[in-house]
């Protein structure tokens, strides 16, 4: 909210200047987010009047003008505004001005006819966005007086930030009322003088839903004419506090909303008939608001109807019917109390957010209805004349808030505070923030005034309290606490160790947005159900990860396009799985690998620059699971997944249960994304797959170990692993240890067979094997290839 | 006898001609080996008269040794030029990079994470964490913010068709954490949290930290020396910290936590927009009604509560002046940032 500096020294004096204010409240809970003079800097501009005011010879939308400054000889000023005519008085930018937009006025010919300066329009100073003419000043302005001291425009305006538990400083009035609170001064309304009324007739208002609305204020204006000007102090106020100038009318109730906080509202009196009730709309009532907006309202809506139907939303926005316009002559002015619960989030259901409402769905001082139509009434009738009516005040008492007392306790308030303030000081913070405070036995009680709708318990009144004494003055103290251990998580690896794990590996750590494109995901996972947003950012962010595999793809091609040529990005995180019953959040860490083995360098083999494969990601994830203290427990076995290529993608086990997927991403998937070499990829629950093995030692031997190689040939389809189990089976508990170093394929061997080179390691706990020990394994270990794999041993 | 100084002299040159340490081999045979022709002088002894022996034999001796020092000394002359052969052969460019695999690098916004986990636990927090897709109970209602709050209009939140929404805030795990373990409880919950809301400075995926104690007397005043304390230890300098009232629905009283300037010290400057101070952190003391939507006896505890932007924790201590760059996953940005969280 915008304060004009000035406005608030008419409410209370101010014993510090705009700066100091504004620091005063920041700290207090205001914060003042800017704090701007009124006007963008300028200079040399001065009140003019103009004398005379004569056709350009050369030009038929020119004006040469006569302009005096009250000093020296008139100046000649060729200007094009039609609005320039004999006896006005506007703004002089004289030779040598400084404008807004970093413009310099200079003596100039126009059409052959010299001006001495430039008569300013509202927009060249900086004080509108639009304007058409040059600036009218009024009569009594002082002819040579510099114009940023006679429209005090160097005053300051503070943009505050309210907060949405503080409705009742959303205006001038309320901000005053922190002012004094902070300085112990005191609150001094302007006088708003009574207009006599004449017998212009009142209108019926009746209040169908009396706890939506237990007060409605109401008052007739007849015979005015909204042609007239509204007077440049009251456009200048309101353009400091942001608002646009229309018509006098409706200047009116906005100026009095900025004032005194009411929102009001004004009816063309010739359009609303016969009587008004304040009620909820009926199911599928419409309405076109003022801006034109047609809406459809539900029950819940409280609305303000006629004979004919609603003519606004209640604390919202007025009706197009019934709107005033520059032809308007007869008015009625509403000023209405609607309780915040009848308000709240009406305005956003309709894609509104509107002065009135804001100040409604927070709270509006429920005793100044009649107060603010009285200012109305004041300040039209000398702007518009007309003759005005009684003020009707339709109300249910039983309905208005009411505002019980709150028990302080002193003990609770150093309890929460942690500082002692004494007595004298708490009861005084409160009684300047204008409640009633009554000291009983350590504690008091409090009644705060009507308008605080967020004073209901005990620590409101602390915070109260707190702010205006201030938080600085709230020592830092430590709390003191017994030395507790608490245990670790029982087999969570340390986060850091997993990830440091994989970066040692040449894995950078990447975060991708948990939303992802869902044409990726169904990509990737045809048959996997994804959480969908209702209303995501962007329709390629809009459903749920259920693998973080989209996201590092998207990613990886991101890296591609910015001519990475070696990729591996991983990432640590939640995917989202789809549940009969809502979503299970699953802790994942995912990797993809894309490009050469090894970074590009002198003096490594030829294959370590070929491109990533199954096996060197495998390596990666074996890594990971050894961690674990667990590596035995953990198995490959192909498997299939529509996002790999389906026979280089393996599933991974832990004692048989699932834990993830390591794999080459679909040939077809990877063309069609544009990757040059194909990505590999693992995903793993970190849960299980990560979960830490307590560890028991294993006896080491002291005696010698033996090795025997042997190289097997056997059918392509046979795999390491069946290789590795029948061995193990074979030769008994003494094999300590089992390797593979080759596999061969091609001249030597029949099509369909391959060759595995092992090297099988034997050792006993207890003593030295003999040769003949080993021989008796090695050819029971034979035996057993050769009768269940069909294998054939090369010598 | 005349012939045995003709013999060491022999030996002698012989030794000093050898260049090679085979060759020294041979000589050492040829001269003091079993057979070698010292040692047949030594044989020879027999045949003087006995009165003789004992000289003769002390000057055959002496030339063996003198022998033997000879072959040592030369050996120890080739061993050393051979080694020295080697170094000069052996020489490399020890400017070629090393072999192997490069190492990746953590995110900054990861490290920061990490950083201040650690820093909580020595504090005696423990680090808690609660699910990213929440109900409207956890997320807004027992955080008193009911239906229609306004506070709810700044949350620009993500709603699934059944009514569930991404967290907009971290502060639903204080209520579940308040809900499972109840009192006492020292927390931090640090994670992603959603805003439908995208441009310069906003990003509609972002990592906040929470934090809560919860217990017999926690103060205003231990909350303000918590959080200046961790401030303190995470940007490693003395810094100034002011508490500025506001308004959180489920916090009273509340406050905007600004600290003093890291780039200016308090002086001012573009990043501090000139007033000296940075908007850092939101805290207050838990509100009644959050402890008691949270089952705890709010006459008998209190407690405070902070959130604080993570991003913006990593932006400030790395120097990082565009919130989006944390995720654009960009190798040549995330390279910069190492592996040492710190």
């Amino acid at each position: 909210m915008k304060i004009p500096y000035s406005w608030l020294t008419e409410w209370t004096a101010i014993p510090w200047d705009a700066r100091e204010l504004g620091s005063r409240l920041t700290m207090s809970g205001f914060e003042v987010e800017a704090l701007e003079p009124a006007a963008p800097p300028f200079t040399a501009v001065v009140v003019a009047e103009i004398l005379a005011a004569d056709r350009h010879p050369q030009a038929d939308k020119l004006q040469v003008c006569k302009v005096s400054i009250g000093r020296g000889a008139p100046l000649q000023i060729v200007c094009g505004a039609s609005n320039a005519r004999p006896g006005l008085k506007s703004a002089l930018a004289m030779v040598g001005a400084q404008l807004p937009g970093e413009v310099t006025i200079g003596a100039a010919k126009l059409r052959g006819m010299e001006s001495q300066g430039m008569l300013a329009s509202a927009r060249e100073l900086g004080l509108a966005d639009t304007s058409s003419g040059i600036l009218e000043l009024p009569d009594d302005a002082p002819v040579g007086a510099a114009l940023r001291e006679y429209l005090n425009l160097d005053e300051m305006v503070l943009h505050l930030n309210i907060t949405p538990n503080r409705g009742d400083a959303m205006s001038v009035l309320g901000v005053a009322r922190e002012v004094v609170a902070l300085s112990g001064g005191s609150l001094t309304a302007p006088s708003i003088a009574r207009v006599p009324t004449q017998g212009s007739g009142s209108f019926p208002v009746r209040l169908a839903d009396a706890a939506g609305c237990p007060r409605f204020a109401g008052c007739i204006v007849r015979g005015i004419d909204n042609t007239a000007a509204t007077p440049l102090w009251m456009r200048e106020r309101l353009r400091r506090a942001g608002l646009r100038s229309i018509t006098p009318v409706v200047d009116i109730t906005n100026y009095v909303m900025l004032e005194l906080g009411q929102p009001m509202h004004a009816y063309d009196l010739a359009k609303l008939k016969e009587a008004i009730t304040v009620r909820r709309a009926e199911a599928g009532e419409g309405l076109t608001l003022l801006d034109g907006t047609r809406i459809t309202a539900a029950s819940d809506v409280l609305v303000i109807a006629d004979a004919q139907g609603p003519v606004g939303l209640a604390g919202i926005m007025g009706g197009e019917r019934t709107a005033v316009s520059a032809a308007t002559t007869d008015v009625f002015f509403e000023s209405a109390y609607f309780a915040p619960a009848a308000v709240l989030g009406r305005a956003r259901r309709f894609g509104l957010t509107t002065d009135a409402s804001q100040r409604f769905e927070r709270g509006v001082d429920p005793t100044q209805q009649g107060r603010a139509i009285e200012r109305a009434v004041a300040l039209l009738t000398p702007i518009t004349g007309g003759t005005a009516g009684p003020i009707e005040v339709t109300e249910s008492a039983n309905h208005l808030p009411r505002r019980p007392a709150v028990t302080l306790r002193t003990t609770q308030l150093q309890r929460l505070l942690g500082a002692a303030i004494p007595p004298a000081v708490v009861a005084q913070t409160l009684e300047r923030l204008q409640m009633k405070v009554t000291s009983v036995a350590e504690s008091w009680q409090v009644v705060p005034p009507a308008y605080r709708f967020d004073i209901s318990i005990e620590a409101d009144l602390i915070e109260e309290v707190a702010r205006i004494v201030g938080f600085q003055a709230i020592p830092e103290a430590d709390a003191v606490e017994p030395q507790r251990f608490r245990r670790l998580p029982a087999d969570r690896p340390a986060e850091a160790a997993v990830l440091e794990a994989l970066v040692a590996r040449g894995y950078t750590e990447a975060i991708t947005y948990s939303f992802v494109d869902p044409a990726l995901q169904s990509t990737l996972f045809p048959d996997v159900p994804a959480a969908v947003l209702s209303n995501p950012i962007a329709s390629d962010l809009s459903v749920m990860r259920v693998s973080l595999w989209p996201g590092l793809l998207r990613a990886a091609l991101e890296n591609k396009h910015r001519q990475a040529d070696r990729i591996r990005l991983f990432e640590h995180g939640t995917r989202f799985e789809v549940e009969a019953y809502g979503t299970r959040e699953v802790d994942s860490l995912a990797a993809i690998a894309v490009g050469p083995r090894l970074p590009e360098q002198w003096g490594v083999a030829k294959e370590q620059r070929a491109p990533v494969d199954f096996y060197d990601v495998k390596g990666d994830v074996a890594a990971l699971l050894a961690a674990t203290g667990d590596a035995a427990a953990f198995r490959f076995v192909a498997d299939a997944l529509p996002a790999l290529h389906p026979g280089r993608a393996a599933r991974v086990l832990r004692r048989n249960q699932s834990v993830g997927w390591v794999g080459e991403l679909h040939p077809r998937i990877a063309r069609a994304l544009d990757f040059t070499y194909t990505p590999v990829l693992f995903e793993l629950d970190v849960e299980t797959a990560l979960a830490v093995a307590r560890i028991s030692h294993e006896e080491i031997s002291r005696f010698p170990q033996v090795r025997r190689d042997l190289a097997v040939v056997i059918d392509e389809e046979v795999t390491l692993s069946s290789l590795t189990e029948r061995v193990t089976l074979a030769a008994s508990s003494l094999l300590r240890d089992l390797r593979v170093f080759d596999v061969y394929r091609g001249p030597g061997l029949e099509s369909g067979r391959k060759s595995v080179a092992l090297g099988l390691i034997f050792q006993d706990i207890s003593r030295t094997l003999t040769d003949e020990d080993v021989e008796r394994l090695m050819a029971s270990v034979v035996a057993d290839l050769r009768e269940n794999l069909n294998a054939r041993i090369r010598e | 006898m005349a012939d045995l100084t003709a013999v060491t002299q022999e030996a002698l040159a012989e030794v000093a001609a050898c260049t090679e340490l085979a060759a020294l081999d041979e000589a050492r045979v040829r001269w003091l080996g079993k057979k070698g022709a010292l040692t047949e002088q030594l044989k020879r002894l027999g045949a003087l008269p006995a009165a003789e022996r004992p000289a003769a034999g002390a000057r055959i001796n002496v030339a063996k040794e003198q022998v033997q020092a000879a072959i040592d000394a030369r050996r120890a002359a080739l061993e050393r030029a051979h080694i020295e052969r080697e170094l000069t052969a052996g020489r490399i460019d020890v400017t070629l990079p090393g072999r192997g695999e490069e190492p990746g690098a953590l995110h900054p916004v990861t490290q920061a994470r990490l950083r201040i986990e650690t820093l909580f636990r020595r504090a005696g927090f423990e680090v808690a964490t609660g699910p990213e897709i929440e109900d409207d109970f956890h997320n807004f209602e027992a955080l008193n913010i009911p239906p229609d709050h306004p506070a709810r209009a700044m949350h620009d939140t993500f709603y699934f068709p059944d009514g569930r929404l991404l967290r907009t805030h971290t502060s639903p795990v204080q209520i579940r954490a308040l809900q499972s373990r109840g009192a006492p409880l020292a927390i931090i919950a640090p994670g992603r949290v959603y805003r439908c809301d995208s441009d310069m400075t906003h990003s509609p995926m972002f990592h906040q930290l929470e934090g809560l104690a919860v217990d017999e007397n926690i103060s205003f005043a231990n909350m303000k020396a918590v959080l200046h304390g961790f401030l303190q230890a995470f940007f490693e300098r003395d810094l100034a910290m002011r508490l500025r009232p506001s308004f959180f629905p489920f916090t009273e009283p509340s406050a905007e936590v600004d600290m003093s300037c890291v780039f200016c010290d308090g002086e001012g400057c573009r990043v501090c927009k000139h007033t000296g101070w940075l908007e850092i952190s939101g805290c207050g003391m838990v509100h009644p009604n959050v402890l008691r939507a949270s089952g705890v006896d709010p006459e008998r505890y209190t407690g405070y509560a902070f959130g604080a932007g993570i991003d913006r924790l990593a932006m400030l201590r790395y120097g990082v002046n565009d919130l989006r760059l944390f995720f654009e996953n960009d190798l040549r940005f995330l390279k910069q940032f190492g592996t040492f969280p710190a």
